[in-house]
């Protein structure tokens, strides 16, 4: 009995290994390639450590590389600037959040500890857009970003999102529906009007949740696709996720620049990498409940 | 959902300290309802009900984008019936759908018993969670990079084993569960955590009769870990399809609906319509048509959710 739950258990084991060795392999490769010479890749496919390692990707893809030395590495030599892809995804994700989870907690103050008639109903209403899928309400926002003459503008990226989506409220919500009631009456009773009890009371009692969707949303946000692909393809307003298809697009099909679009999709997933290690507890804590909730 | 979880009492108590009594106590806290959700309805109104009534509309016009819509009837419905990019752009995405939340789903159960019986560590949570943080574009493309048919590390290994290199990508056959593989390596880890929160909830005592009375592990497994389970992974189910269905980045960033229509996915092909061709109405109409479809198969879900928590009791 005991021999058969430990040989159990060393398969098991064995398993878990595998799967992490799956999950973490990619991202290993995309580094070896990244800072591999992209001449010589092919001759060298299976090797584990970067073939000839060089920054050439690296430089080629930030656009510090001459057209020249670009194409001699196997790059297209058109030109690509990674860092301003990266200040504007740094700009739509971060005012797409803070205005996305401010004003959301505003909502869901309402809906949490304010009393007024029709709330669970209009409550319902919000829960129920849910339900659309977001190619529906793509289409015609798109002719409404178009006819306003916001398309290649970071005004037609950031305001869909800006404004609320129902997942926050709803996330949020459940929280502020938990804070102690006689906190609020107590501050009431001191003559606290509801903007002081919602700054001073609620958003610090909650700072850990509206972090975790602070987060959440910053994740979604910077590794959206769809939507700045449509309204922002112009070079001054393109976002990293847009770059990078327009940047594999542009690699020679004979023999396409791997190394640089290897250290392209790493400046592009670095900053969420990072954000990720910093807060991996908090996000992957949260998964339980954004899912079964 | 939770639409009336607060409690009724508590709520009334509060009512009385924020408005005095009177006329006014019917109205509760309405006025200042108004300014916190103003932002908000705004947004909601604007980018979401209009959006949604007007994508309505849409479908039944012809509309290019150039010169205001023309309403044309049932036109663009009738045109779906005959037009068999769509009838395949339905089908390839439901070939996509089936592997992807099959092969995703047994793996997810699969690693979420692994980690429940063996480990509870963070850093594991975390590893397995890491693809699911990473852009759909970021993850294609490394893919795209290691299924390479001469040069990919995937061909390079199989090729040690003896096995010709495969063209995951230019073969019609292969093109769909390769994206739908690719998906399953970055949403597993997600998965699988949603169904450790679901174990979790299953008290210990169960098991423990379990083994007095001597049940195998197997056993176990099938007649108590997987029943109790079944809330938690109907949700599951109901999250992961309807994301499922509208597969687009994956398929935009490396085969663009090839080779020959073998991934032009229903979400590819209304975004090819709508701005390759800005044929805006016709594809509304096959987008009121995805909607439709996404609402009856959760509907259909949330019911088997709801029968079985009454079985349960």
């Amino acid at each position: 009995m005991r021999r058969q739950v430990s040989v159990g258990r060393t398969v098991a084991w064995v398993l878990l290994a595998i799967l992490l060795i799956v999950t973490l392999f990619p991202f290993y490769w995309m580094l070896r390639t990244a800072f591999s010479d992209n001449t010589q890749l092919p001759g060298h496919p299976s090797s584990l450590l970067p073939v000839e390692s060089t920054l050439g990707a690296f430089k080629r893809v930030l656009g510090l590389a001459t057209i020249e030395e670009a194409q001699a590495q196997g790059g297209s030599g058109a030109a690509v600037n990674f860092w301003l892809y990266l200040r504007n995804s740094l700009i739509v994700a971060t005012v797409t959040t803070v205005c996305q989870v401010f004003f959301s907690a505003m909502a869901a103050y309402a809906f949490a500890r304010l009393r007024w008639p029709g709330r669970d109903k209009v409550f319902a209403l919000f829960l129920a857009a849910l339900m659309v899928p977001p190619i529906f309400t793509t289409l015609p926002n798109f002719v409404l970003i178009k006819n306003l003459g916001l398309l290649n503008s970071f005004a037609g990226i950031i305001l869909p999102g800006a404004f609320m989506t129902p997942f926050a409220i709803f996330f949020l919500r459940q929280f502020f529906l938990g804070i102690n009631r006689e906190l609020e009456e107590a501050a009431m009773i001191d003559g606290a009007g509801h903007r002081l009890i919602f700054f001073r009371l609620v958003i610090p009692m909650s700072a850990a949740p509206i972090a975790t969707l602070g987060i959440l949303t910053y994740i979604n946000s910077w590794n959206d696709y769809f939507w700045p692909l449509l309204v922002g393809q112009q070079e001054n307003v393109r976002v990293l996720t847009v770059a990078l298809g327009v940047f594999r697009s542009q690699t020679p099909q004979g023999g396409p620049d791997w190394a640089g679009l290897m250290a392209a999709t790493l400046i592009a997933a670095l900053p969420m990498i990072i954000l990720f290690l910093a807060f991996a507890k908090r996000i992957t804590n949260s998964i339980g409940f954004s899912g079964i909730k | 959902m939770t639409t009336t979880n607060a409690p009724p009492d508590t709520d009334r108590s509060h009512g009385k300290q924020a408005a005095p009594p009177g006329k006014r106590r019917s109205l509760g806290d309405l006025k200042v309802a108004i300014i916190f959700l103003a932002p908000a309805t705004l947004g909601f109104v604007v980018f979401y009900i209009w959006p949604t009534l007007r994508g309505a509309y849409l479908s039944f016009t012809e509309y290019s984008l150039l010169s205001a819509p023309k309403f044309n009837g049932l036109a663009n419905y009738e045109r779906m019936l005959q037009d068999s990019f769509f009838w395949n752009a339905l089908a390839v995405t439901v070939e996509y759908v089936v592997i992807n939340i099959g092969v995703q789903t047994v793996l997810a159960v699969g690693i979420a018993m692994v980690m429940y019986r063996l480990t509870k560590s963070i850093t594991v949570r975390a590893v397995i969670l890491a693809p699911y943080l990473v852009a759909n574009v970021v993850v294609a493309l490394v893919w795209y990079w290691m299924l390479d048919f001469q040069v990919g590390i995937v061909n390079q290994a199989l090729g040690w084993i003896g096995i010709d290199p495969v063209a995951f990508f230019g073969d019609s056959h292969w093109a769909i569960p390769t994206v739908a593989g690719i998906n399953v390596w970055r949403h597993m880890g997600y998965t699988a955590l949603l169904v450790f929160a679901g174990l979790q909830t299953i008290p210990s005592y169960v098991y423990e009769a379990a083994e007095v009375d001597g049940s195998t592990e197997w056993k176990t497994f099938w007649r108590i870990t997987l029943p109790l389970l079944r809330p938690v992974l109907v949700m599951v189910l109901v999250v992961t399809m309807i994301g499922s269905f509208q597969i687009f980045d994956t398929v935009a960033v490396t085969t663009q609906g090839g080779p020959i229509n073998a991934t032009r996915v229903i979400y590819y092909y209304i975004y090819e319509r709508a701005f390759t061709r800005f044929d805006f109405g016709y594809a509304s109409a096959m987008a009121l048509v995805l909607f439709v479809i996404l609402a009856v198969v959760s509907l259909i879900q949330l019911k088997l959710l709801r029968a079985r928590e009454s079985d349960l009791g």
